[in-house]
């Protein structure tokens, strides 16, 4: 299992990374973390003639917070996520889910912008950023513009961004206040890859009445998902043990999991409602605690 | 398609080499094949099987998931510097050893490259932390428990010794 | 003898190489001049070969030689029968081997079909893209049940119906014993396949010395004595001049014991053509393929009760999957068919199996080697009859137990190693109170279950009993030597793959020769270093090599104390032997070192008397008269979660005999690590092939083997029942662990979500929380929701 040949260049800062890009095109591939693009080389099942290594670009690192979102640098370490002060305090859906990814060694490594980049519908990263309503920087030799998370995964392994683009950034939108998040998934061993992941919010307003819910998946499709009109049926009421069930059952039926060898879509859509329900009363209890309605 | 090949410094268990290589050679086999430093073991070349990790700038890592190219400018630390130069066992080897933390000993590098790691940051672990940590790396012979055993009572010595 | 070493937990010897990355694996073995072989293999499973093209693969940089089975001329010829069928009345048996290049027929995906030589593995890989391979497609034989129909297409083209044995064996007479039954029960029960995936995989280095005329060749084999004999007669070299080493080798599990693997002969000849050092190593992808694997077996059985819950007898039909060839006879099968019996009198007995070839890898034996099939078919029969003559469980378990006092017990068929199925001692009794009380059965029964229930947990108990025949022969053989400086060494046959022989075996020399445990230097599976012997197999090592070691070190210490005697003038009566010298009793200050004596029994003048022979050593064998039988219980204790159906293992219990304990730290660790096993083959662990007979999960991402978070830490028991048949009284211990963990989870499962009520039965292996699912939700499944494959 060793990589098909390639040539190898160590980008000495990101606006010759993307030059680089540009010159190379479609068979040249960015490396970052690398560790979802390094085995599939070893397997020989990526055969990228150009690889532009990003690793040393220190401005496409770092995590900051202002005033309205945390902005992560593509080039964070999941590891450095699970270190971050901003993240722990005000992202406490990421950290939920930051155990799940893989193992410690990988996190050492793998970035939260490679992961992005690569777009695997099981992944939890994704599923997450789309709950968030996150934005990501698209950086090219040319400009730069921003793309919604809605917008950018776009199928199986697939993103928005063009041949000379790359992912520069990632905007996660502060949490309004009363707001409970949750992150549950059910993998066959911790770290696989989920069978089914389910990212929930509830948003409440003062009198303790669901202002906003989102409900995002991963292994629920070909992309991250959102199941919207199971999380828009929650808005405007007191959330109640039923309205929780017809929810999940809406969701249920709102993903498009095509199977896989360690569960069948009718397990995989089973396990969709069970953990819609639980991440939805988890987070909001959390909003209600949040909110001191606990 | 290129066989290019680049020239790298790479300060491995202290030492500093200057080497040649090819793009795609990935840093299991160059550490293994190039510097002869065989205790890092490969068992699946997918990142899955932990056999292969060192220690980069001081960070548990697949080696056979990066390019030794990649390695230019950095730190590596394998098995082969974890005991002293006088030959003396590094507590979670010594607890290795007393606990029977290793059968056939294959996977073992690995686990020992990745366990100081998390002694270091974490000095008094739980078992399920420990676990946690483990979980990266596959043993097919102890089911753990002996290895689990191992590092909590490294981490017991060790912090007996500060 | 004074017993200082053994049975004490002694640390290991082998470890430092380990701990520090000095030990040598065969991917170590580094060598000037070096060429690195890859193996082109077959995408499909079944197709005829019209043409392989290997030209532009020949000029590509780097590439050094390729070749195909048409290039191997001669030397070209199927593997050796390793275990010829046992001599069993009636027995059918097609010996088809395993070839070392696909010539006219592809057989099984990734049965290779060329192998390049290269300048670096990278090349070689590259090399493999460049082979164009034509291919006629043939219908693939998957299913065991639709290939033995007349129409099924063959995979060997001469073997009608793709049976490859069919064997019967009977004890008294079982449609009599059920013609009396109050109750018989009948099922299905089917096992699929698992791999041991070892974390090093397979390799093979071979040099060839011109001048020396000598080939070394490095292997990962769990035998390689066999290896030695073989290739000399493959190559026409003289035994002497082929030396056969496998270093440290990076777990087992059976596996490792096939041969001749294709790389193995093809390495070694390609390194004499070249006259250059060729390594081939495995890499994990191969692995897959190219690694013999276990399990796929489908059991229909019946069991004869009496209403309070007797059995009358067992009959069992049931065919085995054995993949392309049968290089391995019929030792998995026969391993399934003998230890379907377990602790329990079952007077009458009738089973039949064939084997069926298939185009699949091929299957040979992997740590309990078909006995959890035996055990998951008998322990489930039990599970069915307590719940249908509502009887506890473990009562109606305790109630079939073998008594003590029936030992050697005469099972009356014949097992894998040709002899008589006889249990050499046991007391299973004990084993099972222990097992029971240390899970906390009777309270969990009797309130605490339901207490739990009441609180929303879904908690269940699952108690398994097994035998399992080991330690068989042929024989192992040691030789024991003091050296001149003191230290012992001593060499046996058989492989190492972690099993702490380094150890083990010098705690018994130590023990017979009085020195320090550390300073016995063991060399295992260098066949310079010793020339017989059989192999690392059956649970048999401690058992036969130990016994080996034993015989060995008590020859030498009779030369030591004859020497001694004649050096002080005394009686040998007058000696004892302690901390590396021999003293005389009561007399301080007379001693004389170990080394200074074997120096003396190795004179460079004078003469060594006629019938005594020079230096402190000596060779000896040991051939066991039959295998000893080791038994356990394990209980297990589970949380299952109602709706996602996955699982947590709150408590697991091993209780176990294997006669005499060498070192109760290296026994512990064999028990672990063979429960792990046994959890990943009942609920992890599963190789699936689709009908094309593609594996769909040939990677560690799909294949998923137990991480330090699904195995729970093991509370471990013993009893010590010592066998008979072995001067030392030990028995086997290294596959025990795994064994019963398919009838574990099944029952512990149920158990947990009372399936019984709703009418499910868990009668296969391996479950996982998908297959729960569709069991559960028949319908559901059924509405092309279900699995893919």
């Amino acid at each position: 299992m060793k990589p098909a040949p390639f040539r190898y260049i160590a980008a000495r800062s990101l606006d010759e990374a993307l030059a680089a890009k540009v010159q190379h095109g479609e068979d040249a591939r960015f490396l970052a973390g690398g560790q979802s693009l390094v085995p599939a080389m070893n397997f020989r099942l990526a055969q990228p003639t150009v690889l532009i290594d990003i690793n040393a670009l220190a401005e496409l690192g770092g995590v900051r917070r202002d005033a309205h979102a945390i902005r992560i640098g593509a080039l964070t370490r999941y590891y450095q996520l699970e270190a971050d002060a901003h993240v722990a305090a005000h992202q406490k859906l990421l950290g939920e889910a930051l155990p799940h990814i893989a193992h410690p060694q990988i996190r050492n490594r793998g970035t939260l912008g490679g992961n992005l980049a690569h777009a695997d519908p099981a992944s939890e990263m994704p599923a997450l950023v789309l709950t968030l309503g996150g934005r990501l920087r698209a950086k090219s030799a040319t400009g730069e513009r921003w793309i919604a998370a809605d917008d950018f995964f776009v199928g199986a392994l697939t993103t928005a961004l063009a041949p000379d683009e790359l992912l520069a950034e990632i905007e996660l939108p502060n949490l309004p206040a009363r707001t409970g998040t949750c992150f549950m998934e059910v993998a066959r061993r911790r770290g696989d890859f989920a069978l089914m992941g389910v990212a929930a919010t509830v948003t409440l307003d003062p009198d303790g009445r669901c202002l906003e819910t989102r409900l995002g998946y991963c292994g629920a499709g070909d992309r991250p998902l959102l199941a919207t009109e199971a999380a828009a049926s929650l808005v405007g009421g007191n959330v109640t043990a039923s309205d929780i069930d017809a929810a999940a059952t809406l969701a249920q039926r709102a993903i498009d999991p095509s199977g896989n060898q360690h569960a069948a879509i009718g397990y995989q859509r089973h396990l969709a409602g069970v953990l819609t329900r639980r991440t939805l009363q988890s987070a909001l209890l959390r909003a209600r605690q949040s909110a001191g309605h606990a | 398609m290129s066989n290019e090949r680049h020239t790298i410094v790479v300060t491995v268990n202290g030492q500093r080499y200057a080497r040649e290589v090819e793009s795609r050679l990935l840093l299991s086999d160059f550490i293994r094949h190039d510097l002869l430093l065989a205790g890092t073991h490969v068992g699946c070349e997918h990142g899955v099987c932990g056999a292969c990790t060192v220690q980069l700038d001081g960070l548990p890592v697949r080696s056979c998931l990066m390019f030794a190219a990649q390695a230019d400018g950095h730190e590596i630390r394998t098995v082969e510097a974890l005991a002293s130069p006088q030959d003396e066992f590094h507590p979670l080897q010594q607890a290795m050893h007393d606990a029977h933390g290793l059968q056939c000993g294959y996977c073992t590098p690995g686990i020992l490259m990745t366990m100081t790691a998390f002694l270091d940051a974490h000095p008094s672990p739980s078992e399920p932390g420990v676990r946690e940590a483990l979980s990266g790396n596959l043993c097919r012979c102890t089911g753990y428990q002996h290895i689990v055993d191992a590092v909590l009572l490294a981490a017991e010595r060790m912090r007996g010794a500060r | 003898m004074t017993t200082r070493y053994f049975g004490a937990p002694v640390k290991r010897n082998e470890d430092r190489r380990l701990l520090t990355g000095q030990a040598l694996f065969v991917d170590d073995v580094e060598l000037p001049g070096l060429l690195h072989a890859a193996l082109l293999r077959s995408q499909v499973a079944h197709a005829r070969i019209k043409s392989i093209d290997v030209s532009a693969a020949r000029q590509r940089p780097g590439v050094v030689a390729v070749y195909t089975a048409e290039d191997l001329g001669a030397y070209w010829q199927p593997g050796p029968l390793l275990v010829p069928p046992p001599p069993i009345a009636g027995i059918v048996f097609n010996q088809r081997c395993q070839v070392p290049l696909a010539k006219d027929k592809i057989r099984h995906v990734g049965e290779p079909v060329a192998i390049v030589i290269a300048d670096s593995r990278y090349i070689a890989e590259d090399a493999l893209a460049d082979i164009v391979l034509d291919l006629e497609p043939l219908p693939v034989v998957v299913d065991l049940e639709k290939a033995l129909k007349d129409n099924s297409a063959r995979v060997h083209d001469d073997v009608r119906g793709n049976v490859a044995a069919h064997v019967r064996q009977t004890k008294g007479n079982y449609a009599q014993a059920a013609a009396k039954a109050d109750h018989i029960i009948r099922r299905r029960f089917t096992y699929d396949h698992g791999a041991s995936q070892p974390i090093e995989t397979r390799g093979v280095v071979a040099k060839w010395d011109g001048r020396a005329n000598q080939l070394t060749v490095w292997d990962t084999t769990q035998a390689p004595v066999f290896i030695r004999n073989g290739l000399a007669g493959m190559l026409g070299l003289s035994e002497r001049q082929v030396r056969v080493i496998a270093p440290f080798v990076g777990g087992g599990f059976g596996p490792k014991i096939m041969m001749f693997y294709p790389e193995e002969v093809l390495v070694p000849w390609i390194a004499m053509q070249l006259d250059r050092p060729v390594k081939w190593i495995e890499d994990r992808l191969e692995h897959f393929f190219a690694t013999s694997h276990e399990r796929s077996q489908i059991h229909d059985a019946e069991i004869a009760l009496t209403k309070d819950g007797r059995i009358l007898g067992v009959r069992d039909v049931f065919l085995h999957d054995t993949g392309a060839y049968d290089p391995y006879g019929l030792t998995v099968p026969i391993n399934s068919q003998c230890t379907l019996l377990g602790p329990y009198v079952i007077p009458h007995y009738d089973s039949t199996f064939t084997a069926v070839f298939t185009n699949l890898p091929i299957v040979t034996p992997y740590r309990g080697a078909g006995r959890q099939h035996g055990v998951f078919v008998i322990e489930r029969l039990m599970d069915i009859a307590a719940r249908e003559l509502g009887i506890d469980r473990a009562e109606i378990r305790r109630l079939n137990l073998i008594p003590k006092d029936a030992f050697p017990y005469d099972n009356e068929i014949i097992y894998q190693d040709f002899a008589p199925l006889g249990y050499d001692s046991g007391d299973f009794e004990p084993i099972l109170d222990k097992a029971l009380a240390a899970i906390g059965y009777d309270e969990f029964v009797r309130g605490g279950q339901a207490r739990l229930r009441e609180q929303g947990r879904h908690v269940g108990i699952g108690v398994a009993c097994y035998v399992e025949g080991t330690g068989i022969g042929p024989y192992e053989g040691a030789k024991v030597q003091v050296q001149a400086n003191g230290k012992v060494s001593l060499a046996t046959g058989i492989g190492t793959q972690g099993q702490g022989h380094f150890t083990s075996f010098a705690q018994i020399a130590a023990d017979q020769l009085g020195v320090d445990v550390r300073n016995v230097d063991v060399v295992t599976g260098d066949t310079d270093q010793f020339y017989w012997g059989a192999g690392t197999f059956a649970s048999r090592g401690a058992v036969v090599a130990g016994n080996a070691v034993n015989e060995a070190s008590l020859v030498v210490r009779r030369k030591i104390l004859k020497l001694a005697s004649e050096h002080f003038e005394c009686a040998e009566e007058d000696l004892e032997i302690a901390n590396g010298e021999v003293s005389i009793v009561g007399v301080p200050g007379r001693s004389v070192r170990l080394g200074e004596l074997a120096v003396k029994a190795n004179p460079m003048r004078g003469a060594v008397k006629p019938g005594t022979e020079p230096g402190l050593e000596a060779t000896a064998y040991f051939g066991p008269p039959g295998g000893t039988t080791a038994a356990g219980v394990h209980a297990m204790m589970i949380e299952v979660d109602p709706e996602t159906l996955t699982l947590e293992i709150l408590k697991y219990v091993v209780v176990h005999d294997c006669g005499t304990v060498i070192n109760p730290l290296i026994l512990a660790g064999q028990s672990h690590g063979g429960v792990a096993q046994g959890i990943g083959n009942a609920f992890y662990e599963h190789l699936m092939y689709d009908t094309q007979g593609q594996l769909l999960n040939a990677s560690l991402a799909d294949y998923l083997l137990p991480t330090a978070l699904e195995v729970p830490r093991m509370i471990l028991d013993h009893t010590v029942t010592p066998s008979p048949l072995n001067p030392l009284g030990i028995k086997g211990a290294g596959e025990a662990g795994a064994i019963p963990g398919g009838a574990l989870f099944a029952q512990a499962i149920e158990d947990a979500l009372g399936l019984a009520q709703k009418g499910v039965e868990l009668r296969e292996i391996p479950l996982s929380p998908n297959r729960l699912w569709e069991l559960l939700n028949p319908d559901a499944a059924a509405l092309g929701e279900a699995s893919p494959s």
